[in-house]
């Protein structure tokens, strides 16, 4: 039998999973999510909205394909979302030791020990997310055998958005039209979705004051955690309203656009996090499976008179994107740039862009 | 919303189960109906399949067991004039019919709608040419190929795209007549068949040792699209999907992979314009993301039957509402009941899908699997780790392996060879290169599978291993044990392991493994299958059991009301769709009669595994281990084992011995039955006759007996469902052929030899008993004589032609044996009748293949009444009497011959047909004319010829009538020699032709059927003898491939033959069952 050693995941309700440890070796505290994706363990890993969380991946066999090359093109990650894994540790109920695939370099088990983040199977995930589902997301933490104890630790305490956002202004592509994009933790799939569509792309930080660049658009990106925390890059987004140009946003974008617009956001019980979220585009018969990952949404009845749904979710009905009813101003909660995930929804960068 | 409302519409079935159209379409059917009942839609099916559910009470408010051809399905719209017709949930059949009714102008002429995917749309996808055409206007890559029309057209476009090459017939089955071609020699075989099939053919480039991708894609009206599932096959390229194992989702693409193949399937199917759901198969490149897509199939199959059961989505369901013209936005997850039916189900278990084969009962067959579809079912399994679901599903197929390993030993003289050009033992060829040393890398390098797949079955081999360093069961270390559950070790297996070669007590040290796991608290969980990884709460009742978690879905009450149903796992040759039948009637009862229904089952093509048939649904495996396992969460009143054929059958007594409540006849009872030597001391003791019979042991001793009771005889291993290994010995040398073939069969299990009576007819007690009085029963009669396996043979219900003696004594020797092994429940017996003596040839205590055939005809439903006695409540004797019906029903089998490259199409004592159907008629002729144009026998064109070889004398005077009939009624006949002889001097005229073993002599037998001078071929083996059997081998063989309709039974063939030259076609009367 292969050795291991063995590993819990102890929920702040006292509940206990046991499981066995293949990532690095060490204790580790954070909130426990659960996504229902059944690939793209790489993309989530390094997503900086996963920023302070636990993930735990419903799909049982994780590890399968093993982990692409860390390499870079056109100055953003060919294939992960972010420089480094943000995800505080990873639970699965079975992990492929051998992977294969053409684009593996290394195995998710080398990666996790390169990074220094615990990754545990043998947990009965199902179990797991049903408690998650019914209790609602909490904190958790995983004790390795062998390594010391950690506290509970809670990331919606505090700003993720600055721990995770650029801390220099970047830029990215070249085109006739200037994109400032805000990133609150921004995924490199945005960035590549926005240069391959031939524009230029300003990316600066969270906090940063970009009113003051010249642009054509104002791009506001996903981030990690709660809203509320992120009140400064509200106030510019109530600055670029004034300014009038064309404004899109994605996930904390979306929640981020919406406070400027004078709505409120609430955390939801246990969040979306999976490939398979169905939303309709308000008032049309079209519908799309998206790609979400979000804890808080935003609260459509608080919206002001000028602004609209512009999505709904298909399953809960809660707010999936809004809209200016006049003014060029709009934004998703799923993710239109997938990766990971289906890619139904790219259309929206086109419309963004054509705005321009 | 709904547009135009439909009153009326027509759904088209897909007739008999054949290989590469199987009981996945009853599934879709009947998901169909419900959908349409729903919206209450009048709806009129035709199917001539009797033993499908779909054909059933409640389900459609017409059905026509008449064929799905152009012509009838014309006739009945004429009749019906319905607003619509579905041509999506009939296989190919359905496909194929309504896209020439179409072309035709009938639905046109009719007023009939298309609903769902225009035909238009279909013909781009089954035409090749218009296929690529249409996926290059979106640059999407397909298999380059060339559509050829001759055999000189082939040789040069494989010349040009570079051998191999693959060869393909447009408009085909499940990759009917086509195959992979090394060199010229190999294509100019395959490609001479395809186009007896088809009128184009494709050769295209072999992109062998890609991977095989699928994904089933559904798409509203509105546009409005999601991917249900998408699957990967463990074999690579070049091995039909059929004939692949399959897994759901896909193990070995990334994110990025699974999102461009997904994204171009919606691409794809936007852009031909389905409505409804389909599928599109990709080849994919293992080192890059190359692809080329395979095929598109614009309808509901056995890949979306498949992913329907791995998901919990309903694809059939919602593929009709999508056909009505509703949104996916408007339909309900009918799982949840409150989320929307768009969405794409996230799996949080693997699924395994592995074919069942049945290769062993065909003579002269290949067993290599290659690019066209050769078996016969398949099974489905779930767990939550690969290791766990295979070994599940390698127990499932039920071909006496236990998992991956510790199963019998096989002979693979050539492990390099065998991995290199699979067979049916593919996957245990692997297991036993893994145990010679063979690595994961030389695996992979002669199979091209998937090294994570090898891995995989690695692990399992690496356990087992392990396992074996201990001698006895209490010294496995707890972790261990644990998880060699956990890669889905059996009990079984196990104590294999721990005993290796060593003699020892398997029960007892089975059930010593079962203690010690429970008392280390090592015992499986149930998980609930709820499209949505448990993201929402979802109210479903379908269920697996697994290793791999530590909590159970459900809550059990032990309240003592389930009742437990057994399915009947695979299809194969002998038990398929009609013990589906009988397993849904039965839940419906149980629910009906107030109790809980559970089914316990793992086809994936079945109606009985749709968890809206019962109120709990376990799909797993139907092992003594995993039915106690549910037994013990479970707790029921009571346990069914009659109604789902020979696999719950042979539980009884290990279930009666853990004190399980069988309802019903009493195991032992069953085993009494069942058990060769108890069943005839209880006929001998209750005075009733059977034919002679000695279980022997040595060659002397069966010399003897045969010195005694003389040839023919019959030669078999007891305890068989379909007559395995069976068969007919008319001489020495036959005798000693068939032993030496069967021999390993025979050292460890004695030789069963019966006394072979010849010309006797052979007769079918179908009945239900309750406290061993008979209260329904239902007498039918063989057409063929005695020596067709009954489930080979065409059965008429009620008998035309029974003296009223041998009726009244059939009645009466049933009765006693009813009596005297106490029945409670359906049981069957089989009769031999010569003169007036009957004499028993089997019994089986369980209903059999013939209940819903003799159900539907006397509109009195067998498992209705079976169940209710099994519920121990009173049943009356209905009023009903066969004598009363003044009509006829006529069973009639069909073959999949066509599929099985080399297998010689003679009917024997071993079953061979893959599916049947049942059509109703006035009279004989007339059904016996429904039946065999259903089962795809064709009436020769007047004027047209007909080839006769009609085996011995005897068969000879036997076809003599028929062959007047088919001179008077202007055909031309040809014959062999001796045939030709007997017209000439019964002065019948006939062109006398020359069998293959004579090349010199002209006109050839063989080549009269290359060009297409007869349309009907009858052919009647002599014996078994070595020649005979090469000569007839080789016309009935080319009949097969050319697709010229055979015949091999002198008295079916007759009766045929007497039909069609007494009543044409359009005599027929195009009447509904409910108004016969």
């Amino acid at each position: 039998m292969r050795q291991t050693r063995k590993a819990v995941l102890v929920l702040e309700d006292g509940t206990v999973f046991e499981g066995k440890s293949f990532g690095y070796e060490e204790s580790v505290a954070g909130e426990v999510v659960f996504n229902t994706a059944m690939t793209g363990y790489p993309e989530s890993l390094t997503d900086p909205s996963y920023e302070g969380q636990i993930l735990v991946t419903t799909y049982p066999i994780l590890g399968n394909y093993g982990v692409p090359p860390r390499r870079e093109k056109n100055d953003v990650s060919e294939y992960y979302e972010s420089e480094h894994i943000h995800c505080k540790a990873i639970v699965a109920q079975d992990y492929s030791w051998d992977h294969s695939h053409w684009q593996a370099d290394r195995s998710l088990a080398d990666w996790l020990k390169e990074e220094k983040i615990p990754g545990i199977y043998g947990v009965d995930t199902r179990a797991l997310t049903k408690h998650l589902r019914e209790h609602g997301s909490m904190l958790g933490k995983i004790l390795v055998e062998g390594t010391a104890d950690v506290p509970y630790y809670d990331p919606n305490a505090e700003n993720l958005v600055a721990k995770v956002s650029c801390r220099n202004v970047e830029v990215h592509g070249e085109g006739q039209k200037t994109v400032v994009l805000v990133d609150c933790g921004v995924k490199h799939n945005i960035i590549r979705c926005l240069t391959r569509r031939g524009v230029k792309v300003i990316r600066v930080p969270w906090d940063y004051d970009f009113t003051s660049i010249p642009y054509d658009g104002l791009f506001i990106s996903n981030g990690p955690g709660n809203p509320d925390m992120v009140g400064k890059t509200v106030e510019n987004i109530k600055k670029a309203i004034t300014i009038g140009r064309p404004i899109c946003g994605i996930c904390m974008g979306n929640q981020l656009l919406s406070k400027a617009a004078g709505a409120k956001t609430y955390k939801l019980r246990y969040g979306h996090r999976s490939h398979n979220q169905p939303v309709r585009r308000a008032g049309t018969d079209k519908c799309y499976i998206t790609s979400q990952n979000h804890g808080f949404a935003v609260d459509d009845t608080t919206l002001p008179q000028d602004w609209e749904p512009l999505f709904i979710n298909m399953n809960d009905g809660t707010n999936e994107g809004i809209r200016h009813k006049t003014r060029p101003f709009f934004s998703a909660q799923f993710h239109p740039e997938a990766s990971s995930g289906p890619k139904d929804t790219e259309f929206l960068f086109d419309e963004f862009i054509n705005m321009l | 919303m709904i547009e135009r409302k439909m009153k009326k519409v027509l759904l088209l079935g897909s007739g008999a189960l054949k290989i590469g159209e199987a009981g996945e379409f009853d599934y879709s059917g009947s998901q169909a109906l419900k959908a349409m009942k729903e919206e209450g839609i009048n709806t009129v099916l035709i199917n001539p399949n009797i033993a499908t559910v779909q054909t059933s009470e409640g389900f459609a408010d017409k059905i026509y067991f008449l064929p799905v051809t152009p012509y009838f399905v014309e006739k009945v719209i004429e009749k019906e004039r319905p607003d619509g017709i579905m041509l999506a949930f009939g296989g190919q059949t359905a496909l194929n019919c309504g896209v020439a009714l179409y072309e035709s102008g009938v639905l046109d002429k009719y007023g009939v709608e298309v609903m769902g995917t225009p035909v238009r749309a279909i013909m781009d996808t089954e035409d090749r040419e218009l296929f690529i055409k249409k996926l290059d206007e979106i640059n999407v890559k397909t298999i380059k190929s060339e559509a050829v029309n001759t055999i000189a057209d082939a040789i040069s476009a494989a010349n040009q795209l570079g051998y191999p090459v693959i060869v393909r017939a447009a408009y085909a089955l499940g990759g009917l007549g086509s195959g992979f071609c090394d060199d010229e020699q190999q294509l100019v075989a395959l490609v001479e068949k395809a186009l007896a099939f088809s009128p184009q053919v494709l050769v295209e480039k072999s992109l062998k040792g890609w991977k095989e991708v699928e994904y089933e894609v559904v798409r509203d009206r509105y546009d409005n699209c999601i991917t249900v599932c998408n699957m990967e096959n463990f074999d690579p390229l070049g091995i039909h999907t059929g004939e692949s194992i399959v897994v759901a989702p896909s193990q070995t693409l990334s994110n990025e992979d699974y999102h461009y193949l997904r994204k171009l399937a919606i691409k794809i199917i936007r852009h031909i314009g389905i409505v409804g759901e389909c599928n599109v198969q990709y080849a994919f490149d293992p080192a890059s993301m190359d692809y080329r897509v395979i095929e598109v199939n614009a309808r509901l199959s056995r890949s979306s039957a498949l992913a329907s059961k791995a998901t919990g989505y309903p694809l059939a369901f919602v593929a009709a509402k999508l056909g009505l013209g509703y949104g996916l936005f408007e339909l309900k997850n009918s799982v949840t009941k409150v989320t929307s039916a768009f969405f794409e189900p996230a799996l949080d278990y693997i699924v395994v899908k592995i074919p069942r084969w049945d290769l062993g009962k065909f003579h002269g067959v290949k067993r290599e699997i290659g690019s066209s579809m050769k078996s016969v079912g398949e099974v489905m399994a779930i767990g939550r780790t690969f290791e766990e679901a295979i070994q599940k599903g390698l127990r499932m197929i039920g071909q006496g392996m236990h998992g991956f390993v510790e199963n019998k030993e096989i002979k693979i003289p050539d492990i390099d060879h065998a991995l290199k050009e699979p067979t049916d033992k593919r996957i245990f060829v692997i297991s036993k290169a893994m145990r010679q040393g063979y690595s994961v890398e030389r695996i992979h390098e002669l199979t091209k599978i998937d090294r994570w797949f090898l891995h995989k079955l690695y692990n399992i081999v690496m356990t087992a291993d392990e396992l074996e360093t201990y001698d006895e069961i209490q010294s496995i270390p707890e972790a261990l044990l644990r998880q060699a559950k956990e890669q889905g070790f059996s009990d079984f297996q196990i104590a294999r392991a721990v005993f290796k070669s060593a003699p020892y007590d398997v029960d007892s040290e089975v059930s010593a493994v079962r203690a010690m796991r429970k008392s280390l608290g090592i015992v499986p969980v149930v998980k609930q299958i709820d499209t949505l990884g448990a993201e929402y709460p979802a109210m479903t009742n379908y269920l697996y059991l697994t290793y791999n978690g530590s909590e159970n879905d459900v809550t059990y009450l032990h309240d003592h009301r389930s009742i437990v149903v057994l399915g009947s796992g695979a299809y194969r040759i002998g038990s398929s769709v009609e013990f589906d039948w009988c397993s849904v009637n039965a839940l419906m009862t149980v629910k009906r009669e107030g109790w809980r229904s559970v089914m316990i089952n793992y086809n994936p093509e079945t109606v009985s595994t749709d968890y809206d048939m019962c109120d709990r649904l376990y799909f797993d495996e139907l092992t003594y281990e995993r039915v106690m396992d549910i037994l013990d969460l479970e707790q029921p009143h009571g346990v069914i084992l009659s109604v789902g054929g020979q696999i719950p059958n042979n539980l009884a007594t290990r279930l009666d011995a853990a004190a399980v409540p069988i309802l019903g006849t009493s195991a032992s009872s069953i085993d009494n039955a069942e058990d060769r030597h108890k069943f005839s001391a209880m006929l001998d003791r209750i005075g009733v006759d059977q034919p002679r019979w000695r279980e022997l042991t040595s060659f002397d001793d069966i010399h003897r007996f045969i010195d005694e009771v003389g040839f023919p005889v019959l030669v078999r291993p007891s305890y068989v469902l379909s007559g395995a290994a069976m068969n007919v010995c008319s001489n020495n040398e036959e005798l000693e052929r068939f032993l030496r073939l069967a021999a390993n069969v025979s050292k460890q299990h004695p030789v069963v030899v019966t006394e072979f009576i010849q010309d006797a007819k052979e007769i079918e007690m179908d009945a239900v008993a309750q406290n061993g009085e008979i209260k329904v029963y239902a007498i039918s009669e063989h057409i063929e004589f005695a020596g067709v396996h009954s489930g080979d043979a065409t059965i008429q219900f009620p008998p035309q032609k029974l003296y009223v003696e041998t009726i009244r004594r059939i009645k009466k020797v049933s009765q006693k044996i009813a009596k005297a092994l106490n029945i409670s429940g359906p049981f069957n017996i089989q009769f031999l009748a010569k003169n007036n003596d009957i004499k028993v040839i089997e019994c089986n205590l369980r209903a059999s293949r013939s209940f819903p055939f003799v159900s539907k005809v006397l509109k009195l439903n067998f498992i209705d009444i079976a169940t209710r006695v099994m519920l121990g409540l009173d049943v009356e004797k209905p009023h009903k009497n066969a004598f009363d019906l003044d009509y006829v029903g006529i069973k009639a089998s069909q073959f999949s011959f066509s599929r099985l490259q080399g297998a010689d199409p003679v009917l024997g004592v071993d079953m061979s047909s893959t599916g049947e159907v049942g059509c109703i008629g006035a009279d004989t002729d007339e059904a016996i004319l429904k039946s065999m144009l259903s089962v795809g026998v064709r009436v020769p064109s007047k004027g047209n010829g007909v080839l006769l070889s009609t085996g011995t004398a005897k068969q000879k005077a036997a076809m003599l009538d028929a062959a007047h009939a088919l001179h008077n009624s202007g055909y031309s006949l040809y014959a062999t020699g001796g045939t030709h002889q007997f017209l000439t001097d019964n002065g019948i005229p006939a062109i006398k032709v020359y069998w293959p073993s004579q090349p010199d002599m002209q006109p050839q037998a063989l080549s009269l059927l290359h060009d297409k001078e007869v349309d009907l071929v009858v052919n009647i083996p002599k014996n078994l003898s070595e020649t005979e059997l090469t000569n007839g081998y080789r016309i009935r063989r080319a009949a097969i491939d050319l697709n010229i309709p055979l015949l091999t039974n002198a008295r079916l063939a007759s009766t045929f033959i007497n039909a069609f030259t007494r009543m044409s076609i359009d005599d027929i009367e195009i009447k509904p069952w409910d108004e016969y």
